[in-house]
């Protein structure tokens, strides 16, 4: 779900150069477009799919209206900008929705699943795994072998020459932004069950989602995919093994509090580290 | 910026003359309460000075200001906490260690350029904010309070709202001289250089890594000491005093009052926080009939007024401009 | 034979599969103007970036005045000598000449980390500034901020602030580049008087200046050097002529 979010951030930043903050008010937004339409449909699968061309029609709303602007000025510009719409977006949600709402998680897909003998797992999360796969291979269809994937990648390595070759530029970061909105719809109403519907969900992932497409290279979808692979692994390590290591030498009380500590750091430090060696990030998008 | 010239002592004059008499004109119309928010916009002022001498007057758009100021009213709380009572002892303390966290922290983030740059002090500042959330012993994700304010001596009771705000504008007049002497020093010099040409600072023999390491430990440092005043101004301090979202606000404070200008941090806390008390304190009556309870949507009003201001009023952003961006 | 002050030996640069600097040699004799031509894409630009420190190169060595000083970073490589100017202009576009030329001053002559005291306060400073500005011929502009300069100013700023640190060796990268035949005179006249107190390797394009100021002039092709000596020599030189000067100038 993470390369959701960091594939949209990533094209967003490497064809339009831009850093998009408000990327996590998207995902927020998709997240509450499905808590509504499933309430308002009765069904969990009606209200996430409509969800996703709900948040990608307010993507490109907000990128044909205000991020237009944007494209131009320098990163400072865009912080601050994208910063307000957090903001603007997080307080309109909240007078609209309230703070929060329930999304529950459908009852076909609260069971766990037998994968192997005695070995359980959630269905839920298989199926997120699982749509995440498919729409990286989808994504990666998209971008590798359509006319369209192929005008995407040419403006992310080279702008001006993709518009000295007649793309309609316009339309295409359009059309970016709006696929950006359309994968933060997915993570966002798929995560939901889990991690709850909150104005404000989108700040924590948002950051994550940064350091992602750093390590995996601005602009480079694969780049986000193997980005999130490893945070997402690093995460999960850290939080699992490093407890359980620190318990082995430090009193009880250090090492609870020491294992989560040095696992929530522990992706910085991977950026840290990738950007130290490799300050592009580990795969080049960018001409 | 240094002529021995009347006009351009004239403004900061009537400043200062204003700040002295504010609590006692407060004072006498029975609205003291609001000499402890009158305290608070000076620290904040303070805080986005520091940040505007990196950002703006030094051009490195640091994201992770926060861990300066959280670090600084970490180490304040931390030793008023352990039972150090001395704000002499306290607050040059938070300064130091803000210092350091900057040299270490920017030693490594300045050999990186534009959004890399944004992302990993970005990254410094959170790892700091998951430190402090972590451990228990420094107050977790509930903080630290306070049980009092710390010892200043010279007869200065800081538990008074009224000398603390004081002491605190005594500290904020004396950065803002400092950083004006900076600026007319050969120092001052070489970091708008190294800001408007890096290539050619570099080429005419201006040793360019150390001149910005120095600007963001600077910053980091003064950062520190607006940290410490915070803590000991609300007697408590929890880990959201590192989170980006801090950052974030600072930077808008920069943006509002105006990029790399010596009163920048002072008039752009005025105007946020000052903006901020308004709505709350204030009934407006059109629009609380649209949003019954606007006041606490206060964030909408002050994100539109930052997206007005990066839109339309490049007024704040006249002071700055990239030179080269890698 | 006079000393040499610079001593490039075996030089060579590698960009992915080009090979921009591929064993140069090179002597620069204290006091004279070398000057170094070549066509486009030979590496000069490439060459003079190694020289000042802003590149590294892969193998060889560079020795000024006795020291080696290949590992050197730029901003030391000026405290010790080398100064250089650009080839596409790089000023402080929003300061005024007088600021421009008292930064590079100011880099040459103490530490930069003086926090306290105004730099206004240093006449000595703004003496060298002024000397400078009237050197360059920008005396009556010193107020102007330099991207209200014209072209032909903007060059001369150029060399002024590669001078203000005081070399021992300056580097000029076509400094006549983009300049009108009246500018090109001015210029021509400002590197002689400059030529007078510093040793000069100089990349031009302009064969009529090249020849009219160089004392040795190097050629340079495809990263190598092809011939090295008096005008007259390189003048003369069939490998030259047929590389480079073309026919025109045989006469």
């Amino acid at each position: 779900m993470l390369f959701l979010l960091a594939a949209g951030l990533t094209l967003v930043f490497g064809i339009m150069d831009m850093i998009n903050l408000a990327h996590g008010s998207l995902y927020m937004l998709g997240a509450f477009f499905a808590s509504a339409l499933v309430e308002a449909t009765g069904s969990f699968v009606a209200g996430v799919l409509l969800a996703i061309p709900a948040t990608a029609l307010a993507g490109m709303l907000l990128e044909r209206t205000l991020l237009r602007t944007l494209y131009a000025r320098d990163h400072l510009s865009q912080v601050l900008a994208t910063f307000a719409l957090i903001l603007i977006l997080n307080e309109l949600v909240r007078i609209v929705w309230g703070s929060d709402r329930p999304l529950a998680m459908p009852a076909a897909l609260s069971g766990p699943v037998e994968l192997l003998p005695g070995l359980y797992y959630s269905s839920y999360r298989l199926l997120i795994i699982g749509v995440g796969l498919a729409v990286a291979l989808l994504l990666h269809w998209l971008v590798a072998r359509t006319r369209l994937g192929m005008w995407v990648r040419a403006g992310a390595s080279n702008r001006e020459m993709a518009l000295a070759m007649g793309v309609d530029i316009g339309m295409l970061f359009t059309f970016v932004f709006g696929l950006g909105a359309a994968l933060c719809a997915v993570a966002g109403a798929l995560l939901s069950p889990l991690l709850a519907v909150q104005v404000g969900m989108g700040e924590n992932i948002l950051i994550v989602a940064f350091v992602v497409i750093v390590i995996g290279g601005i602009g480079s979808i694969r780049g986000a995919f193997v980005g999130a692979l490893l945070v997402g692994a690093i995460d999960t390590l850290g939080r699992t093994l490093l407890p359980i290591a620190f318990g082995a030498f430090l009193p009880p009380q250090f090492a609870s509090a020491a294992g989560p500590a040095i696992a929530s750091i522990s992706i910085y430090l991977l950026m840290a580290v990738v950007l130290f060696f490799r300050p592009q990030g580990l795969f080049q998008a960018r001409g | 910026m240094h002529e021995p010239n009347v006009k351009v002592w004239l403004g900061p004059a009537l400043a200062a003359a204003l700040a002295i008499a504010l609590p006692l004109a407060l004072r006498a119309l029975g609205q003291v309460f609001y000499v402890s928010f009158a305290s608070q916009v000076l620290i904040y002022a303070l805080a986005a000075t520091s940040l505007n001498l990196v950002l703006g007057y030094g051009g490195m758009v640091s994201f992770g200001h926060a861990a300066f100021v959280g670090a600084g009213a970490y180490v304040a709380s931390l030793l008023l906490h352990a039972g150090v009572e001395s704000a002499w002892i306290a607050w040059p303390a938070a300064m130091v260690v803000a210092a350091a966290i900057a040299l270490a922290t920017g030693a490594i983030s300045l050999r990186t350029r534009g959004v890399y740059f944004i992302m990993i002090t970005l990254a410094f500042a959170q790892m700091l904010f998951y430190l402090a959330n972590s451990i228990k012993a420094w107050g977790g994700d509930e903080g630290l309070t306070l049980a009092r304010r710390p010892a200043f001596g010279f007869g200065v009771d800081l538990a008074d709202d009224v000398s603390f705000y004081y002491v605190v504008l005594a500290l904020l007049a004396a950065a803002l001289f400092a950083l004006h002497r900076l600026a007319g020093s050969r120092f001052g010099h070489a970091v708008v250089a190294v800001r408007e040409n890096e290539t050619r600072a570099e080429a005419i023999g201006l040793p360019v890594f150390r001149t910005r390491l120095a600007c963001f430990v600077i910053g980091g440092a003064v950062g520190g000491l607006a940290g410490a005043l915070l803590a000991c101004h609300g007697k408590y301090v929890n880990p959201n005093v590192l989170h980006w979202t801090q950052s974030g606000t600072l930077m808008i404070m920069v943006i509002l009052g105006g990029v790399g200008r010596l009163w920048g941090g002072v008039l752009g806390a005025a105007a946020l926080l000052g903006l901020e008390r308004f709505l709350a304190d204030f009934r407006i009556g059109w629009l609380a009939a649209l949003v019954p309870n606007y006041a606490q949507h206060t964030s909408l009003a002050v994100g539109v007024v930052l997206l007005a201001a990066v839109l339309f009023a490049p007024r704040g952003l006249a002071g700055w401009r990239r030179a080269r961006d890698g | 034979m006079a000393e040499a002050l610079l001593s490039v030996r075996a030089l060579a640069k590698r960009f992915g599969g080009v090979l921009a600097t591929d064993g140069v040699s090179l002597d620069l004799v204290a006091g004279e103007l070398h000057a170094l031509i070549g066509p486009n894409g030979a590496g000069k630009t490439t060459l003079l970036a190694q020289l000042a420190g802003s590149l590294t190169p892969d193998a060889g060595s560079i020795v000024f005045e006795g020291h080696d000083i290949a590992a050197l970073a730029q901003h030391r490589r000026v405290a010790a000598g080398i100064a250089r100017s650009y080839q596409i202009t790089s000023l402080f576009a929003r300061l005024s000449v007088r600021d421009n030329l008292a930064l590079a001053v100011q880099a040459r002559s103490g530490s930069s980390f003086v926090f306290w005291k105004p730099r206004s306060e240093e006449k000595a400073l703004f003496e060298h500034a002024d000397a400078l500005a009237v050197t360059i011929g920008l005396a009556g502009r010193a107020g102007t901020r330099a991207e209200a300069l014209s072209h032909g100013e903007q060059r001369a700023l150029e060399v002024g602030l590669a001078l203000a640190t005081r070399p021992r060796l300056l580097l000029l990268d076509e400094p006549m580049a983009g300049l009108g035949p009246e500018e090109t005179a001015r210029m021509i006249v400002l590197i002689e008087r400059v030529r007078d107190s510093t040793t000069v390797l100089l990349v031009e394009h302009d064969m009529d200046a090249v020849f009219r100021l160089a004392a040795r002039i190097s050629v340079l092709v495809n990263g190598r050097v092809l011939a090295s000596g008096s005008p007259e020599a390189i003048r003369a030189n069939a490998g030259v002529r047929r590389a480079y000067l073309g026919e025109d100038l045989a006469t």
